[in-house]
């Protein structure tokens, strides 16, 4: 091998990693209070709707990754009306909004015959494919929902605990849930390429919950969550380049591995 | 008493609030998801901004669960967990204290005691305490005044005024209730509904 070709494999697999790490830390914050708020279903709604971002991008012809962000936005502040409505359980208005979104998108793609895509990419990220400009998307877009989440920090736990309790408190709840929802859409989108859409969720929740065992307060567990969550990017980018594996499930796998792991580890009480 | 503390909107009549009314409120239950991770010191910061140690420690000490403390709020007991919301309702300096079923998952004893507390707490705060309760004997013995709920008010007024009342006989005349002597201290502020 020659010494370019050694410098454009690192090139790229520096640009992997400091994506990946990116996205970890701003998931790990958020995906702590996806796992107490049980949120999981309502991030994959979220993540679902990419297919469809990816197609308004086209149509409109902007940016991808704005394209996804403007359409899990607006899926955010439908869901958050129909979460008012008590005709359906959540957990079936989240079905039909999340695989319809999914499928609606398939489906747009496919009226696009100048469009070709790579469906794998979307569906389970491309990694190894970051660019520059998704690298700025990534520090930016994270780095905005990541600030936006620090400033909320207290009236959210406080909602967290007891809703009516933080409303009688005075917490301004209707609208810290909504802005909420908004920073934790702008974070699965930014999140898309690293994990693709369908692994979304699990970049949220695996590293929070391996997490959870060790920590004695909530600022505790977001943090080891993100220091999971970077330890999962590293190892499922390692084993990947290693077994040759595809990258975004690579990443999944190492993050299953450390939440069995951290069984081991005993706790005192 | 959800209109009450203005978490839902009357359907018809008008809420009328003192302004600057400071609410110390007691919900029914706490259900913390496991995964969270939060100790009873944390739990009670939420009441109120800046708020040190040995404040927390003697709201926790005037209802006797100073030594939970340190405790995650998933490990304590039903009597513990109620006690600590109690505190941080208190913790709030309340003008009016409501208080949502607050024996609940408490044992017979626990319950009795918890009920002293209260009315302690409202004998040395002078605050008001607006309580709903499905035990009978406590609403008739240590109220000033009682609202009887089923879907509508039913009758409203003095324990003694409800006992008697036919709408309240037609739906709890069966039981036999003790009527306690109210010539002690519980004589200002509070009402309470069932």
């Amino acid at each position: 091998m020659t010494t370019e070709a050694v410098l454009v494999i690192d090139d790229f697999l520096l640009r992997a990693l400091l994506g990946g790490i990116g996205v970890a830390l701003v998931a790990g914050p958020f995906g702590a209070f996806v796992v107490w708020r049980r949120l999981a279903y309502f991030g994959d709604t979220l993540a679902h709707s990419a297919l469809l971002g990816v197609a308004l991008g086209f149509l409109l012809h902007i940016n991808l990754t704005l394209g996804v962000i403007i359409v899990c936005q607006l899926l955010a502040l439908l869901l958050f009306f129909s979460q008012r409505q008590r005709q359906l359980a959540s957990d079936t208005m989240l079905g039909i909004f999340s695989h319809g979104a999914l499928s609606l998108g398939l489906v747009t793609l496919a009226f696009m015959p100048d469009v070709r895509i790579d469906l794998m990419a979307y569906l389970f990220g491309d990694i190894l494919a970051i660019g520059n400009s998704d690298l700025l998307w990534i520090y930016l877009g994270g780095g905005g929902a990541l600030a936006g989440l620090l400033w909320l920090w207290q009236p959210l736990l406080a909602i967290t605990i007891h809703e009516d309790l933080a409303r009688v408190e005075g917490v301004p709840v209707t609208r810290i849930n909504g802005l909420f929802l908004a920073l934790i859409a702008l974070t699965v989108a930014v999140m898309m390429k690293v994990v693709g859409l369908l692994l979304v969720t699990s970049l949220l929740i695996i590293p929070a919950a391996t997490a959870r065992r060790f920590a004695r307060n909530p600022e505790m567990m977001a943090l080891l969550a993100c220091l999971f969550g970077c330890a999962a990017v590293g190892g499922g980018l390692y084993g990947s380049f290693q077994w040759d594996t595809p990258t975004g499930p690579s990443i999944v796998v190492a993050a299953c591995t450390f939440f069995a792991l951290s069984f081991l580890v005993p706790i005192k009480r | 008493m959800r209109v009450a503390l203005e978490l839902v909107r009357p359907s018809s009549g008008t809420l009328y609030r003192r302004p600057q009314l400071t609410i110390g409120y007691m919900p029914q239950r706490l259900q913390l998801d496991p995964t969270f991770p939060l100790s009873v010191k944390r739990f009670l910061c939420f009441a109120r901004k800046g708020c040190d140690t040995a404040t927390l420690r003697t709201a926790l000490k005037e209802t006797g669960a100073e030594h939970v403390i340190d405790a995650a709020m998933q490990h304590l007991s039903g009597g513990e967990l109620q006690r600590v919301l109690l505190s941080r309702a208190l913790l709030r300096q309340p003008d009016l204290l409501v208080l949502d079923e607050p024996v609940q998952g408490v044992d017979v004893h626990g319950q009795v005691e918890l009920y002293h507390l209260i009315s302690n707490i409202r004998d040395e705060r002078n605050c008001g305490v607006l309580m709903v309760s499905h035990d009978l004997h406590l609403v008739m013995a240590a109220t000033d005044r009682v609202l009887c709920l089923n879907r509508h008010i039913c009758c409203s007024g003095t324990p003694a005024v409800v006992t008697s009342d036919p709408e309240y006989l037609k739906m709890y005349g069966h039981l036999a209730l003790y009527q306690h002597d109210r010539n002690h201290h519980h004589d200002h502020g509070g009402c309470s509904c069932d």
